[in-house]
Order: structure tokens, then C-alpha cells, then sequence
């Protein structure tokens, strides 16, 4: 050991985890006060109106049902943005794959009746996951043999993508009273059972979000376990080190983009047939984008994914109880917004808490020293 | 009242795990060109971050003419007259050299560009600096881009100037005219901070050095009455060896085999141009040849990182001319690359990630595509104990925060340690100091006496004249004549490097 090597105990804010965390919780406050602040310029009581938010979000069981149904999704495409991040890449492609995995998922659900329930719902997460993975493999072709940015690819696979559902609802699964919309899938072929129906009074909870659980794990397996995790980590950091390491590049690209697109389709999955039940044609799920900003706000760590996601699950689900107060529903959506903005400074967030805590710990030593005296 | 400068009193800087500085005081005349010593890790960077605003030191403290001052940031510093030229330049590389010069100065909104300029002329020509201000950057060598950022410090009106290292990126007759432009900053009043590894560079300008050790203050000597050898001895601790003691080589079959090799450069026409050369089992050949002549184009082919336009290359007689880059290392390829920062480190990732980033998908650092971190744990441990790669934290040390030499270090003990058959090394002992250098050059003349083949590219005649048992001259692309180390010299060397044959 070197002569001058002391051993100190780490401080909190260098275990990253745990820094991000604060990091994240501060940005989070943060944008309640401004958000709070909102509130008080339109004459309400903030503390009110975030009492509503909380009560429109788990106020009973049928509230958390709704709530958790609705985070799924954002756990899902926020996996899925989170996992392209790692390796360097933007995928705002995940309204798209999410259309392509839930219509995908759709046709099959109203059309294969026959198998066994948990086959039945293997397939559905095949059908959905592989539709979501060409989603977003295809982009990732294109950057990987033409230099086309992922961002162009994956917003051109967006709208391909709409067009689709536009015409495939209409041909394949129209509701012939209202030809907007595409029929409603029955329980049995959704998501959606009878007794989680029945512990959440008849909320939309389904099993969804157990397949959510399940990919936040196996991510974060993915991640920091494998050689795969190590390989995708190694280009998103310094392609020009992984290409001289003799790792694959391109073919990195193509297999990350394919995997969150996997995740994006599964996405899909969960909201159409599981929070929902229906696809309307020319509408684009806005979870796509909603996505970027629950994998900010996690730090593209899948735990924190998970977290950031039922924060985000709870301020969407909550907000219309807002109206309730005559604050208009539209604060939440600020308050996520600003939010975002924060996170983007999160640097300067960290450096004013590392700045805390040393001069907190150099207090102490003062104080110790003074004592030894 | 002194004369001092500067004067750093008692200075502490901790990083978690390490104390980078103890204790350290360092005083520097008016005029005086000082140069600060120490081995890899000692402090030196921290030091001079502390005193030009980037870092703020734990303990101690910073006088500037006599009068205490506390230095927040890089403007603090300017405003005290403290420049600094950092081992990686801060410039717009399609931004002409006036237009990055008053980028960044304050008040800089509405700017006039040609009293800029006039003002730019008046001090290239003062200080011998040969910069004009309408040159741009991207266009002028590695050289004159230094002393650009040199002109630029001297346009905010620094009198006391640091220089990080200042060295390590130049050839040698850049680094020639570099002391005389210290020389000349000196003459004029200006106070210079100088860091380098390269005893000869301390010898040749500075007055005073300041010799650290591990974050510790060891000694400040007059550089006229001290050896070379004194100072390493003092830098490192014990006596050092330079000449490297090697046997006679017995060289055995070809390893590397280049035929007729074909490779374009950058600008698209040919940096490499019929180039043929072998490497033999048990033998160290060098690569001499003014940086730019085709050196990175020649070893990016080879490696495979870099496509070819024709010709043909050989590793152990199996031709790999169109094989991947994976297969190429698989075969025994290793190559340690003449930028750290860019191919050879993960900077934001831990050493263990570093150290297996060839070969994490193989036994017994993973099995069944499942990572084996107890064992990339081991193995990491093995490279940095063995190559003495010093950091806080060890080997969860992320790989941008070792020292640049400490990075150096790690990269040449990976690719040392993965036992390769054919070592190409690029600048290997780049910013080490002068003990690890004489380790690292042991440990490659060990290579060549297990039969291992070393292609060795160094801007450092030196370095080539130590190490090599044969040495091949390039110019223009085109290899010039290759050649036995002990049947010439530098001079000869140096003929051929301009190009010129000698006719035997
Ligand atoms: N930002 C940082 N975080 C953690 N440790 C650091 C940081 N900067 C430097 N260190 C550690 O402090 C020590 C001193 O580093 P420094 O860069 O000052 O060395 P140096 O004397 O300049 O060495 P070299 O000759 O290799 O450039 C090293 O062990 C390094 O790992
Ligand atoms: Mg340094």
C-alpha cells in the first residue's frame, strides 16, 4: 500500500446509488415547490392541491389499481429508453414500438382463442416483444450501416407506425358501431383477470405489471451481470475504446436498439391490453415520450426507473382530482416538466450537496480537534 | 519581504482514498523558470489545478506577490496574472487563432478583430512564437497549437505561467524551440511552472525544482549544481538506471509479416505507400520517423482498425489482412495505442472494466455469457500491483481519475499481461516518469526474450535507440531503409528521417 493511502470511510454521496437518489429526490422537491409556487399565484392552497393529487392516486384500492396500471408502461418504455442510454443511444422511437407490439399483440389476442392461459400469454409477450424489437432493430440498422441517427430513424419508425394502426385497425379488428376504435379485447385474451379485478375493486390492474417487475430484473441482470451488459456499456461509454477492444460496434447498436424496442413493445402490451383494451386509430400513446423523462429522472438505473415511474404514475393518475379545487389539471404536467429541467442540471444539484456535506464534515473535525485540545 | 511569486504553503488536497497533496509547499521566484518533479501520481497536476482555480485545497496557503489570496476558479486565477497550458488543448479547432484567443476573454461581446490581431502580432514576434492570427487551428500542427494557447495566456496579460506536461505531445525539435521560447518568456520578467518527466528539459531551462514524492515535499534543488541522476534519485527514491540492459537478440521466424502495405490518411491520399517489414519472434524492431509520416496510418492497419488499399499482413503466417479486429487480438495481437484517452481507457468506467475489456467474454472472466467479477477482481489486482498503477481507490479507481501516467501504466500492463505474441507499442513510456519508464522497458525487453515479436513506435530516439535490435526509418509513408541498431546512430537516424538515403 502506498505510504499516504488512508482509509476513509466513503462518504455517502460517493456511492452512486445512493447519489443519484439524493440527486433525483432534490429535483423532485424542487419541482413541487415550483410547482407549489404555481398553485399560490392562481390563489390556491398548494398543500391542497398536492393532497388531491395523493388522494386521486391511492385513495382506495381502485385508485392504486388504476395507478400502478397506468405506471407500467412508463416502467416499461423507461426500461427501454434507460437501456439505450447505457449504450449511447437516444430511442425516442417508443410511441411506435409501443403501437407496433400493441396492435401486433391486438390482432393476436382477437384471433388465437385456442391455447392454454399461460401459453397464451407467453405468446402475447413474444408477439408484442418481437414486433416492439423490429421497432426498433430496424433504426438501429440504419445507424449501424448508414450512419442514419437514431433519433431520425426512430421518430420516421414512429410515423410508419401510426399509418400502420391507422389502416390495420380498420382491416383487422374495426369495431363496426364506432370505426375510430378497434373492438374491445374480451378479459379472458386481455391482461387483465378476474381476481385482480376483484382485490382492486375492478380497477385496471393486470399482469402487466408483473411482467414489468420481471423486465425491471432482468435489465439490471442484463446490465451489471453479463457479458452482454459489459459489451453494450463498453460502446455507450467510448465506442472508439470498445472498437479497439475488438467488441462489435455496430452489431452492439442493432442488438440495444433491438432490446428497447423489446421493452418499448411490451409496453404496448401492458396499455392496450391491459390498461386498456381498445386501439383508436390516429393516436399516439404519449407514454413514447414520457418515457425519456421517467429514465432521467431514474438516472437510467432500472431500479430507479421503477421508482421514477410510479412517481410519475401517481402525478398523471392523480391530477385530475385537481379539478376538484378549480386548480386546472394541466399544474401536474408543469410540475413533470420542471422537473425535467432540474434533472438536466443535476450536476449543479450534485456539486451544491457534495459542497453540504464536506463543509458539514469539516465542522465536525473542527469540532474534534478543538475537543482533543 | 520575499521576492517570491508564488508561494504555496502547507497545501492538502484528499481524494477519497489518497492524499494527493501533504503538506506541500512550493515558492517561486519572479522570473524564475521553476520546474516541479515527481513520479507518477505524486501530485503534481493537483498542485497546479489548486493553484489555477480548479480544485480547492483542503489545507494551506496561496500567496501571489506576497499577498494571501484564496483562487475559486480559472477567472480568479487570470485576474492574478496565473495562466495555464493544459496537457490537452482547449481550442476550436475551425476557429482561426484570433478568433480563440479573444473567445472567452470577458467583454468580449462586441470585439475588434483587428486590433486583436495587431495585438496577437506584437507578442508572437516579442516572444518568437512564429504565430499569425488569421492561421486556423485545425490546420497548424500539434506545435504551434501549444503555442497558440501559449499566445493566449500572454494576450490576458499572465505573468506567471504553468505548463502541465507541456512536452509529452511534441517532437523533438518542437520541444527545442519550446525552451526557447521559455527562455525568452523568462528573459522578459515572466514567471514559468513547469512539469515534465524529461530530466534533460529540467536541466536545459530551469533554475530551481521542487521534488515531490507520494503528495509529500521533498526537496527544492539548484538545478545548475544537481545531476540528472541526483534528481531521479531523489524523485524515485533510489538510484535509476537509463541505459537498459539488454542481451543480444536471437531472433527466430517472422511474427508480423507487412507486405506492400496501402493505407490512405485522413485527407484521403496515401499515408502508407508500399510498405513492406518484418517482425521476428525474439526481437524488438523500431519505428523511427517524424511524427506525422504515416506511423498511426502503418499500426491502425495492422490492428484492423483502419481499412486498407491493398498489401497484405501476416501474424504468424496466417494472413489477417481481412480478419476482424477481435479475431486479430484472439490470434495475439496486442497494441498499446498512441492515444490513452481516446482507445485506450473506458475513462468513466472502474479499472476492473479497463483491465479485461479485451477479453471479458472469455475464461475465466466470464463463463456461459455470465461476468466472473471475483476473478476480473483478481486479475486487475495482478496488472496494477505488478505495473505499480497508483490510484485512490484501486482497482474500483475509475480509470479518469488516475493520474496520466497512472493511465499510461495501466494501459501498457493490460496489454503486457494478456501475453501476446506480437506487442505494438505507440509512444509506450509517454508521460511516465523516469522509474517507470526503466520498468516498463525492462518488461518489454522481457517480452522479446520469450520470443514474443515488439513493434515499438516512439518519437523518442532515445527510446528507439534503448530498445530496438533493428530499426526501420519512415518518411513520407514510405519506408526509407531499415537498418541494425548497432551498425548506426542518431545522426544517420536523423538523415534518413528527412528522407535522405545514405548510399552505402
Ligand atoms: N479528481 C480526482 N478524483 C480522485 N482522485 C484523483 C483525482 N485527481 C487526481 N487524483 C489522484 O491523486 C493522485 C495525484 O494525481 P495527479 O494527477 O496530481 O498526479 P501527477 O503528479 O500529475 O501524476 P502524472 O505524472 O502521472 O501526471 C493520483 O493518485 C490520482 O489518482
Ligand atoms: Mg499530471
Amino acid at each position: 500500500m502506498a505510504k499516504n493511502t488512508v482509509k476513509i470511510k466513503k462518504p455517502l454521496m460517493e456511492i452512486p446509488f445512493i447519489k443519484s437518489m439524493i440527486v433525483s429526490l432534490t429535483t423532485v422537491l424542487l419541482g413541487l415547490i415550483v410547482g407549489g409556487i404555481l398553485i399560490i399565484a392562481i390563489g390556491k392552497n398548494p398543500i391542497e392541491g398536492f393532497q388531491k393529487i395523493v388522494f386521486g392516486a391511492v385513495s382506495n384500492t381502485r385508485r392504486v389499481g388504476n395507478t400502478i396500471a397506468y405506471a407500467t408502461q412508463l416502467i416499461l418504455v423507461g426500461l427501454s429508453v434507460a437501456f439505450a442510454f447505457k449504450t449511447g443511444l437516444f430511442n425516442i422511437g417508443g410511441a411506435g414500438q409501443m403501437l407496433m407490439g400493441g396492435l401486433m399483440a391486438s390482432i393476436w389476442a382477437h384471433n388465437v382463442t385456442f391455447l392454454p392461459q399461460p401459453i397464451y400469454y407467453l405468446s402475447l409477450i413474444l408477439v408484442a416483444g418481437i414486433s416492439g424489437a423490429i421497432w426498433g432493430l430496424v433504426p438501429g440498422l440504419l445507424k449501424a450501416k448508414f450512419n442514419v441517427h437514431e433519433v431520425v430513424g426512430t421518430i420516421m419508425f414512429n410515423w410508419i407506425a401510426y399509418w400502420i394502426v391507422y389502416d390495420a385497425v380498420k382491416v383487422f379488428i374495426v369495431d363496426p358501431t364506432i370505426i375510430v376504435k378497434s373492438k374491445p379485447i374480451p378479459m379472458q385474451q386481455s391482461l387483465r383477470t378476474e381476481w385482480l379485478a376483484s382485490i382492486t375493486q375492478h380497477s385496471y390492474f393486470n399482469i402487466g405489471f408483473f411482467i414489468a417487475i420481471i423486465a425491471v430484473v432482468v435489465i439490471w441482470f442484463i446490465l451489471e451481470k453479463t457479458t452482454l451488459g459489459f459489451n453494450l456499456k463498453a460502446v455507450g461509454s467510448n465506442r472508439y475504446c470498445a472498437e479497439y477492444a475488438g467488441i462489435k460496434v455496430n452489431r452492439s447498436i442493432v442488438i440495444s436498439m433491438g432490446i428497447a424496442g423489446c421493452l418499448a413493445g411490451l409496453a404496448g402490451l401492458t396499455y392496450f391490453l391491459g390498461f386498456s383494451n381498445i386501439m383508436e386509430i390516429g393516436k399516439s400513446p404519449s407514454e413514447g415520450f414520457d418515457g425519456i423523462a421517467v429514465a432521467l429522472l431514474g438516472n437510467s438505473n432500472p431500479l430507479g426507473v421503477f421508482i421514477s415511474a410510479l412517481f410519475f404514475g401517481m402525478l398523471k393518475m392523480g391530477k385530475g382530482s385537481l379539478t376538484a379545487i378549480g386548480i386546472p389539471t394541466e399544474i401536474a404536467d408543469t410540475i413533470i416538466a420542471i422537473i425535467i429541467y432540474f434533472t438536466a442540471t443535476s450536476v449543479i444539484i450534485q456539486g451544491f450537496w457534495e459542497k453540504i456535506i464536506k463543509k458539514h464534515s469539516e465542522k465536525k473535525l473542527l469540532k474534534q480537534a478543538k475537543e482533543e485540545k | 519581504m520575499s521576492n517570491y511569486v508564488i508561494e504555496m504553503l502547507g497545501i492538502r488536497k484528499e481524494f477519497p482514498g489518497i492524499v494527493a497533496n501533504d503538506n506541500i509547499n512550493l515558492q517561486v521566484e519572479e522570473g524564475e523558470i521553476h520546474a516541479i518533479l515527481g513520479e507518477n501520481g505524486a501530485g503534481k497536476s493537483t498542485l497546479m489545478s489548486i493553484l489555477f482555480g480548479l480544485y480547492q485545497a483542503d489545507k494551506g496557503v496561496i500567496k501571489v506577490r506576497g499577498k494571501e489570496v484564496s483562487i475559486h476558479s480559472p477567472n480568479d486565477a487570470n485576474d492574478l496574472g496565473i495562466g495555464m497550458v493544459h496537457q490537452h488543448f482547449q481550442l476550436v479547432h475551425n476557429f482561426t487563432v484570433a478568433e480563440n484567443i479573444i473567445l472567452g476573454k470577458e467583454g468580449s461581446f462586441v470585439y475588434d478583430i483587428k486590433k486583436a490581431s495587431k495585438k496577437i502580432k506584437e507578442i508572437s514576434e516579442r516572444y518568437g512564437l512564429a504565430i499569425e492570427p488569421d492561421m486556423v487551428i485545425e490546420d497548424i500542427t500539434v506545435g504551434m497549437q501549444q503555442r497558440v494557447e501559449i499566445l493566449k495566456m500572454l494576450y490576458r496579460d499572465a505573468d506567471i505561467l504553468i505548463f502541465d506536461e507541456p512536452t509529452a505531445v511534441l517532437t523533438p525539435q518542437e520541444i527545442d524551440e519550446l525552451m526557447n521560447i521559455m527562455r525568452n518568456l523568462a528573459a522578459e520578467g515572466k514567471s514559468i511552472i513547469i512539469i515534465t518527466h524529461k530530466l534533460e528539459e529540467i536541466k536545459a531551462v530551469a533554475k530551481r525544482c521542487t521534488v515531490i514524492r507520494r503528495g509529500k515535499f521533498i526537496d527544492i534543488v539548484d538545478v545548475a549544481t544537481t545531476s540528472a541522476a541526483e534528481m531521479a534519485a531523489l524523485m524515485v527514491g533510489r538510484p535509476v538506471n537509463f541505459k537498459v540492459e539488454k542481451q543480444e537478440s536471437v531472433p527466430g521466424e517472422p511474427i508480423l509479416s507487412v507486405k506492400n502495405l496501402n493505407v490512405m490518411n485522413a485527407k484521403k491520399v496515401l499515408g502508407v505507400s508500399d510498405f513492406s517489414l518484418d517482425v521476428r519472434a525474439g526481437e524488438i524492431v523500431g519505428i523511427a520517423g517524424v511524427d506525422g509520416n504515416g506511423q498511426s496510418e502503418l499500426v491502425e492497419a495492422i490492428c484492423g482498425l483502419k481499412p486498407i488499399e491493398s498489401g497484405s499482413v501476416y501474424l504468424n503466417g496466417k494472413d489477417i489482412t481481412n480478419i476482424s479486429i477481435k479475431e486479430r487480438n484472439d490470434l495475439g495481437l496486442a497494441h498499446i495505442p498512441e492515444d490513452r484517452q481516446k482507445r485506450g481507457l473506458i475513462l468513466n468506467a472502474p479499472l476492473t472494466t479497463n483491465m479485461v475489456i479485451k477479453e471479458f467474454d472469455k475464461a475465466p472472466f466470464s463463463s456461459k455469457g455470465i461476468l466472473n467479477y471475483s476473478e476480473i477482481e483478481e486479475y486487475s489486482k495482478k496488472i496494477i500491483e505488478r505495473f505499480d498503477v497508483r490510484s485512490g481507490e484501486g482497482i474500483n479507481s475509475r480509470a479518469g481519475k488516475l493520474s496520466g501516467g497512472n493511465q499510461q501504466k495501466a494501459i501498457v500492463g493490460r496489454e503486457i499481461t494478456s501475453q501476446p505474441e506480437l506487442l505494438i507499442a505507440v509512444n509506450p513510456t509517454r508521460g511516465l516518469d523516469v522509474g517507470a519508464i526503466e520498468y516498463i522497458h525492462k518488461e518489454l525487453v522481457a517480452e522479446r526474450d520469450k520470443g514474443k515479436a515488439v513493434l515499438l513506435i516512439s518519437f523518442e530516439l532515445d527510446e528507439i535507440f534503448n530498445l530496438s535490435d533493428r530499426i526501420a526509418v519512415i518518411n513520407a509513408g514510405k519506408l526509407i531503409d531499415i537498418v541494425n541498431t548497432k551498425e548506426t546512430d542518431a545522426h544517420s537516424v536523423g538523415l534518413m528521417m528527412a528522407g535522405i538515403k545514405k548510399e552505402a
